[in-house]
């Protein structure tokens, strides 16, 4: 079980894979797509990533209610728990 | 009168060099890029072959980590040699819309097709990356090249075995004579020194299997030649509308005067011993040119070390430049570099404009006993070539029955 922090932490390290941004620029209220220029085919290898690295399932239907870096880190703790 | 194509920008990442003046000094002065590999599938898959030429500068050490990530090797490639391009023909301001993109490979993104059914075997479809399909399609390099420089007027992908990369600078001068492009970045892209392709090479015989001597294992015209040496790369090349670069004050390395295409349609991988679709390949890149054959000076020859391959070649340019031939300096490159599938007519393309240029033939190592049926004069040291109006011809032949050349003249 990790925490939302250590959640934050893995999914801005994901993000910096992928994309190059630096993780401290992955904060809670950001959006992926506004915010972070995150496109499509980079938001689903993310969510991959994610669910391997806190071993969690995100159904594909559940991907565009994840709007914000927050959706994902709530998701993922309500995944876990 | 159809319009005049100069080339004004020239790039290449090789196994002899990840920048065109490295690669032209290395090609002057004679290396061989062929090593053993050290990667740890030779051995998990008994090749038979293990050894190949592999690129000087590894692509990720040029491109940022993400946008390796984003491309396979082949494009990685691809982008690195037309940057270097690029930025080589000084073109600050260009229609974007007038410029187009002919960018060829061989193979393609084999890499990436192999790793993402390795993952879907293993770990299922839901682990195979959303990137797969633009990283592994053959016209990925094009439109990678087309997406870096904004070229909104086409980005195509000629696909001719070993004579892609030639064909698409066959494509780049039809594209700016035709009037739909003014400015075309052509090239070629391969990186295919995978075990799948060595061990698919390898069953054909087409691979060199000496294995304890890699260096000398790509030798052209000589008699004890077994078999081309896997290279991998890019090449790249600006070419320009005449009115175009000398509006912007351009530096012209050559004008590329004539290219052709034909197909022998003989056998889907024997060239046809007589050479006939390459001597109808020579003539007719000759006549696109205006070129006599006295005009002729340098030739950078496919030549890929095979022993049925270097032979039918000869029969060509004897057939196609008459007595003339004996008179012409021949460089095979692949003795340096091995052979880089779609990308060696690119790679070669920028070897004979830079002779052109610098009037000066790279060198053909390792011929130590020149096969009796091959009388060419072959460059063995860089050999000065001569002053005025002088004209080059390379040649590139693919697996299909496919024969590519282009003829460069001298400004």
């Amino acid at each position: 079980m990790a925490s939302n922090e250590e959640i934050l932490a893995g999914l801005a390290e994901i993000v910096n894979e992928e994309t190059g941004l630096a993780p401290d620029a992955v904060e809670l209220d950001k959006s992926f797509t506004e915010d972070l220029d995150i496109d499509s085919i980079s938001m689903m290898t993310i969510v991959v990533n994610a669910e391997e690295k806190f071993g969690v399932r995100i159904p594909d239907e559940e991907v565009k209610n994840l709007k914000t870096v927050g959706d994902a880190v709530s998701f993922i703790a309500s995944a876990q728990a | 009168m159809a319009r005049k194509v100069v080339i004004t920008g020239l790039g290449a990442t090789t196994p002899i060099g990840g920048d065109v003046p490295t690669m032209w000094k290395n090609a002057l002065k004679g290396v061989s890029g062929a090593h053993t590999l050290e990667d740890d599938w030779v051995a998990k898959y008994e090749l038979p072959v293990h050894f190949a030429a592999r690129a000087s500068t590894p692509a990720t050490e040029v491109l940022s980590r993400v946008e390796a990530k984003r491309m396979d090797p082949s494009t990685q490639f691809a982008v690195v040699a037309s940057r270097e391009a690029w930025a080589d023909s000084g073109i600050t301001e260009v229609d974007h819309d007038r410029l187009a993109v002919a960018f060829a490979t061989g193979i393609g993104g084999v890499w990436t097709l192999l790793d993402a059914w390795d993952t879907l075997r293993e770990k299922g479809p839901r682990r195979v990356l959303p990137m797969t399909v633009p990283m592994l399609m053959p016209n990925g390099p094009a439109a990678a090249v087309s997406l870096d420089l904004g070229a909104r007027a086409g980005a195509h992908t000629p696909v001719s075995a070993c004579a892609s990369g030639t064909e698409a600078v066959h494509m780049g001068l039809e594209l700016i004579r035709s009037g739909k492009a003014d400015v075309v970045v052509c090239g070629g892209a391969e990186a295919a020194i995978h075990p799948m392709p060595i061990a698919a090479f390898s069953s054909m015989q087409a691979l060199s299997r000496r294995n304890d001597d890699p260096e000398h294992a790509s030798r052209p015209y000589d008699r004890d030649r077994d078999g081309f040496v896997m290279g991998e790369g890019a090449g790249a090349l600006v070419l320009e509308a005449e009115e175009h670069a000398l509006a912007r004050g351009a530096r012209i390395y050559a004008e590329l005067a004539g290219t052709s295409v034909t197909a022998d349609a003989y056998h889907i991988t024997a060239p046809d011993p007589e050479g006939l679709g390459a001597t109808r390949a020579l003539k007719a890149a000759m006549f696109d040119g205006r070129i006599q054959p006295e005009d002729v000076v340098h030739v950078n020859a496919h030549a890929t070390s095979t022993p049925v391959g270097d032979k039918p070649e000869y029969a060509a340019l004897k057939a196609a430049l008459g007595k003339h031939v004996d008179n012409v300096a021949v460089s095979a490159t692949k003795s340096q570099m091995g052979h880089l599938l779609g990308a060696s007519g690119a790679v070669e393309a920028v070897l004979t404009v830079m002779a052109i240029y610098d009037r000066k033939a790279p060198v053909t190592i390792n011929l130590e006993n020149q096969d009796p049926e091959i009388p060419l004069d072959v460059v063995t040291t860089a050999r000065e070539l001569p002053s005025g109006s002088i004209s080059a011809l390379s040649n590139s032949f693919g697996f299909g029955g496919h024969n590519a050349v282009i003829a460069v003249r001298s400004i």
